[in-house]
């Protein structure tokens, strides 16, 4: 007999919507490039259209401002190495400590070609200061990036004071709102914001696909050349089905988002009251006012965070270190050491992200097995700070 | 039992770790990050490139495991390589293979197995656990051409207690055929031969990177006189006849061999062929691979892997051992392990310190 699992990991990827499969299904069961002119191609570009201003609708912008990439990372970059190239005079790129790799790589990509870079640091919450921005920017910034929710502890910026700062000041702005979405309210129409992006894995579309909200007066160089089939600055065949997918999905997380909200809260204050009642050792990183409902993220004194997690999937726990690394080799976050977190406890810390699906069941099957999967990786210690015998 | 089941991405590894399953274990694929690049990710190069990674994590897939990768390389580098470079540099011959035996994966990893509630380690070394009256017994694998307790004869009995080998008993052809009628991909993934940590097997320019120039003379050993010059000790090693820069040429002709290094310096003495035929070995740090033998036991011994077996009687004292060969042998250098067999067990092990005619 398995044991009952619990998926505590949404902030990974989310389970699809069904109404989003369907809505993919039957897109791509018809034929026709949406660029093309007869009937087959003008359908397609029905579909497409529709989906941007069912998006543009939900988010408070224009459809013209709707672009469709391949994900999140892909909205990222364009918008961090696009506004950047675009603004070759103006040299300097101001973004906060504690971006997403889709972020933070590009801008680290960039200084590497020679452009100056302000990290934006953050409070032991994980905040960015607005006095501290205002103060950074002036005329000789290209962009300034700060996120609207941070994926491994969950806390929420003050986007909506940054993106007025930087449109006094005339800087754009770029906020990764992917974690955002569907969690806290998002309108990608605020005032000073240049560019938004999402991603559809995160909110109940497939993966692969995502938007990035570009206001219509900014300017970009485009990060793939090719047909320009997004208003010059995307190129590539536009996928019809995963458009509409991502429009069913945007829907649901914007009017569902108040009662979501509501609801995983509840089980995530009592996951992290149990967390700390069970585990009274472990400390909770971010601040529960300041953060997405559903995040709880931990860190536990003396053990090493890929233990832990290996414990817990043999537990049927499924949940993260904070955020996934390609080699499989743990590195502390640099989420955590921005906060001022010992880069020892980063090391042991584990994010559980509640979402659509999850129930009281998950929480209590979390709190029955991680007790003794603590008392184990402690025992384990972490292999970088132990010596040999 | 539960099981970690190291995965290096090889064949040998897959075979074990399906054959743990089919025993009806609880099993774990972890594959080892040993070598670090600039990054702090794994080595492009070496035993943990990102394929065999990836060959390893495919391999948990085809069995059904769960599939880690454990971060060893700080304690790798500390233990492993860093202990390889300094033993040259002092003159030793070390074998990094059965250093990470004995301080990585019977150690570092077989500790944190431990304390994660696992029972032991399963690797796909050659060897076989025999359990006896005495005990649990190490012993050569029954495929010699393939037979890797000797890398593996430096385990205490509580490492060995937590050491599974489930391929001891099987030739490697059939290991190869096994991982193809199991659709393991790597079945037919050639064999790893290098040092993984200098995967281009170029070991002298590896330690000239890393210690640089070690010049010193070369010296005539019965008559201590100087015959020339050498950049390198660690490029030159015991029964070398090549390559030496001899400014002195030899009394009538004979042939001139390195015979070993004066200790704490880098004068590398230079005599005729008689004087690298040892006889006897002497060699410190013992451990057995169970109770300790009687002195004057008849064994035999290996001083490298896959290298010859010469029948010797072994001298026990408390700190140290010595071994009288009954047949000359020829390249044994200070550094190099001892290993003496009982039949196919394996008795025990020793790191040598001197070697004698
Ligand atoms: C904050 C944030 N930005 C960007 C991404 C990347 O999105 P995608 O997976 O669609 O490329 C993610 C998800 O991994 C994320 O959490």
């Amino acid at each position: 007999m398995t044991p009952p699992r619990a998926y505590v990991d949404h902030a990974a990827s989310t389970p699809i919507l069904d109404s989003a499969a369907e809505a993919w299904l039957r897109a791509s069961a018809k034929v026709g490039n949406p660029s093309a002119l007869h009937g087959s191609g003008r359908a397609a570009r029905r579909i497409v259209e529709e989906s941007r201003e069912s998006i543009a609708d939900d988010l408070g912008v224009r459809p013209s401002e709707v672009i469709f990439t391949a994900g999140g990372t892909e909205a990222d970059n364009l918008a961090i190495k696009g506004l950047a190239w675009a603004a070759p005079e103006r040299p300097r790129i101001l973004c906060s400590a504690i971006e997403h790799h889709a972020v933070l790589d590009p801008v680290l990509w960039l200084a590497e070609q020679g452009r100056p870079v302000d990290w934006i640091p953050v409070d032991s919450i994980g905040r960015v200061s607005v006095d501290d921005i205002r103060e950074r920017l002036s005329d000789d910034v290209a962009l300034c990036t700060v996120m609207w929710a941070n994926n491994e502890v969950g806390t929420i910026q003050p986007v909506a004071e940054i993106a007025a700062a930087c449109a006094d000041a005339g800087v754009p702005f770029h906020t990764d709102a992917v974690q955002a979405l569907g969690h806290v309210p998002v309108n990608a129409g605020l005032r000073g914001i240049t560019s938004l992006a999402l991603s559809g894995h995160k909110i109940g579309a497939p993966v692969g696909v995502g938007v990035l909200v570009l206001d219509r007066d900014a300017r970009v160089v485009p990060v793939l050349h090719g047909g320009g089939q997004e208003r010059d600055v995307r190129s590539g065949t536009v996928d019809a089905a995963s458009a509409a997918a991502m429009a069913v999905a945007v829907r649901h997380a914007v009017k569902e988002q108040q009662a979501h909200a509501d609801r995983v809260r509840l089980l995530r204050d009592a996951l992290a009251v149990g967390i700390l009642d069970r585990v009274p050792q472990a400390v909770l990183n971010g601040s529960p006012e300041e953060s997405l409902p559903g995040h709880v993220h931990a860190s536990f004194p003396g053990c090493e965070g890929d233990a832990l997690l290996m414990l817990l999937d043999a537990a049927g726990v499924e949940c993260s270190t904070g955020s996934a690394c390609t080699s499989g080799v743990p590195e502390p976050s640099h989420v955590l050491l921005a906060m001022g977190v010992d880069p020892a406890l980063a090391r042991g810390s584990l994010r559980f992200s509640l979402g659509r699906t999850s129930t009281e069941d998950d929480v209590d099957r979390i709190l029955e097995v991680l007790p003794r999967a603590v008392e184990r990786a402690s025992r384990a210690g972490s292999p970088t700070f132990r010596t040999v015998s | 039992m539960r099981v970690i089941a190291a995965l290096s991405g090889g064949v040998d590894s897959a075979v074990a770790a399906a054959r743990c399953v089919d025993a009806g274990h609880e099993v774990v694929g972890i594959h080892l990050a040993l070598a670090r690049s600039g990054k702090g990710q794994a080595g492009s190069r070496g035993c943990c490139t990102p394929e065999d990674a990836r060959d390893a994590r495919r391999v948990a897939d085809i069995l059904g495991i769960p599939f880690y990768v454990w971060d060893m390389s700080t304690d790798f580098q500390r233990e492993v390589i860093d202990d390889f470079v300094q033993s040259y540099d002092q003159g030793l011959t070390p074998n990094p293979c059965i250093r990470c035996n004995e301080t990585i994966k019977f150690a570092a990893v077989l500790d944190r197995a431990r304390a994660l509630g696992y029972d032991a380690v399963a690797t796909g070394h050659y060897a076989r656990i025999v359990e006896s009256a005495q005990g649990r017994e190490l012993h050569r694998a029954i495929d010699d051409d393939k037979d890797q307790s000797y890398v593996l004869a430096v385990l205490t009995p509580p490492q060995l207690s937590g050491a599974v080998f489930p391929l001891g008993d099987t030739r490697k052809a059939d290991v190869r055929a096994e991982a193809a009628r199991r659709g393991l991909r790597v079945a037919d993934k050639p064999d790893s031969h290098d040092i993984c940590f200098i995967p281009d097997g170029d070991t002298e320019s590896y330690l000239r990177r890393h210690l640089g120039e070690r010049e010193g003379e070369l010296v005539d050993v019965t008559t201590g006189e100087t015959l020339g010059t050498h950049d390198a000790t660690y490029a030159l090693t015991v029964g070398q006849r090549r390559g030496l820069r001899l400014t002195v040429p030899a009394p009538e002709g004979h042939r001139r061999y390195v015979v070993g290094r004066e200790t704490g310096s880098t004068r590398v003495l230079v005599g005729p062929q008689e004087l690298l035929s040892v006889r006897r070995i002497e060699a410190d740090q013992p451990r057995w691979c169970g109770v300790t033998p009687p002195s004057q036991s008849d064994v035999h011994v290996q001083v490298r892997a896959h290298g010859d077996q010469i029948r010797a009687r072994l001298l026990v004292n408390s700190e140290d051992v010595a071994v009288e060969l009954e047949s000359p042998l020829r390249g044994v250098a200070p550094g190099q392990t001892l290993v003496a067999y009982d039949g196919t067990r394996v008795v025990g092990s020793a790191t040598i310190t001197r070697a004698t005619s």
